[in-house]
């Protein structure tokens, strides 16, 4: 990553391509309104097309699981000073209450603690204020998970049958 | 088509989330085989290119609901309470599998324990365990 940009740069950067560059992320309109100092902050738009449930018009669980993982990921790297790949060891979620029919779904991210191997994360969702979460989460991360793999590594079959690709 | 054939039905096709990224659900007999075709919009990291860690999970607690329903009829959708994911290789660029067994249902919770795989069955890409409330909350 170019070394001439401020940290605040580098995250808004990788926050943008993050947001962009994943097919998911973009089909479902993640935007990130704030990323640095190990914090970030996601929305996800409400559309009809992302409900669970059509008898109460609620946002689906499985698209805030996402904006939950998508959002750590993001405060990991906002965490950082130089970008490295990661990837999502484990992800814990409590779903506390619905998220309010017709309402934008916010998720605000912090990687309290990175390690040279793992970076632990806590994040919640909400509509309005975090105090009073729709679901919160607690996400761990492998640090440079694409190493020594290549752009396309898995569009190539796995070696053996047993090898834990990734 | 048998009464758990059109429950399954009908709970996919009530969840707008499922045919939003592409999910369906096959059943022989009592067991039942979810099916997560690959699509370009579910990409997480288009390096690899590899399934975005979030659809995976979403997708395995959709089979998992779709499972409650299949296995008795329900007044309504359960709702999730908690989920914990584990994720063991890179969703690669192919069709996704999964399967759900339920370990217990109670008079109001269940405990569902989803793996999702790609090739090999033996070679999960990765898993869920998770607690779902069958009746309405009052809240």
């Amino acid at each position: 990553m170019n070394t001439d940009l401020s940290a605040g740069e580098q995250h808004r950067l990788i926050a943008n391509t993050m947001n962009e560059g994943s097919p998911q992320a973009r089909a479902l309109g993640f935007q990130t309104l704030e990323i640095g100092d190990a914090v970030a902050i996601l929305k996800v738009p409400y559309r009809p097309e992302i409900v669970g449930d059509p008898e109460t018009g609620v946002i689906a669980g499985g698209v805030v699981t996402t904006l939950l993982d998508h959002a750590s990921g993001q405060a990991v790297h906002a965490a950082m000073t130089e970008w490295t790949s990661i990837a999502t060891l484990d992800l814990r979620i409590d779903y506390m209450r619905p998220a309010q029919p017709g309402r934008d779904v916010l998720a605000r991210a912090h990687c309290y603690k990175l390690t040279r191997s793992v970076a632990f994360v806590r994040a919640v969702a909400y509509e309005d204020d975090p105090d009073d979460p729709v679901a919160a989460a607690q996400a761990v991360f492998m640090l440079d998970s694409s190493a020594g793999k290549k752009p396309g590594a898995n569009l190539k079959p796995p070696r053996s049958k047993t090898e834990g690709a990734a | 088509m048998s009464d758990a054939d059109t429950r399954l039905s009908a709970v996919l096709g009530s969840i707008p989330y499922a045919r939003f990224i592409g999910m369906r659900a096959e059943l022989a007999g009592d067991e039942m085989t979810a099916i997560l075709p690959f699509s370009d919009r579910i990409i997480g990291n288009p390096m690899l290119p590899a399934i975005h860690g979030g659809v995976l999970g979403a997708f395995m607690e959709m089979t998992a609901l779709a499972q409650l329903s299949v296995a008795e009829p329900l007044k309504r959708q359960p709702r999730t309470i908690d989920i914990s994911i584990e994720y063991l290789r890179s969703g690669r660029p192919l069709t996704t599998f999964a399967r759900a067994r339920i370990n217990k249902v109670g008079r109001r919770i269940a405990n569902v324990h989803v793996e999702a795989w790609q090739e090999q069955r033996a070679a999960p890409i990765a898993a869920l365990r998770g607690h779902f409330l069958l009746t309405a909350a009052e809240d």
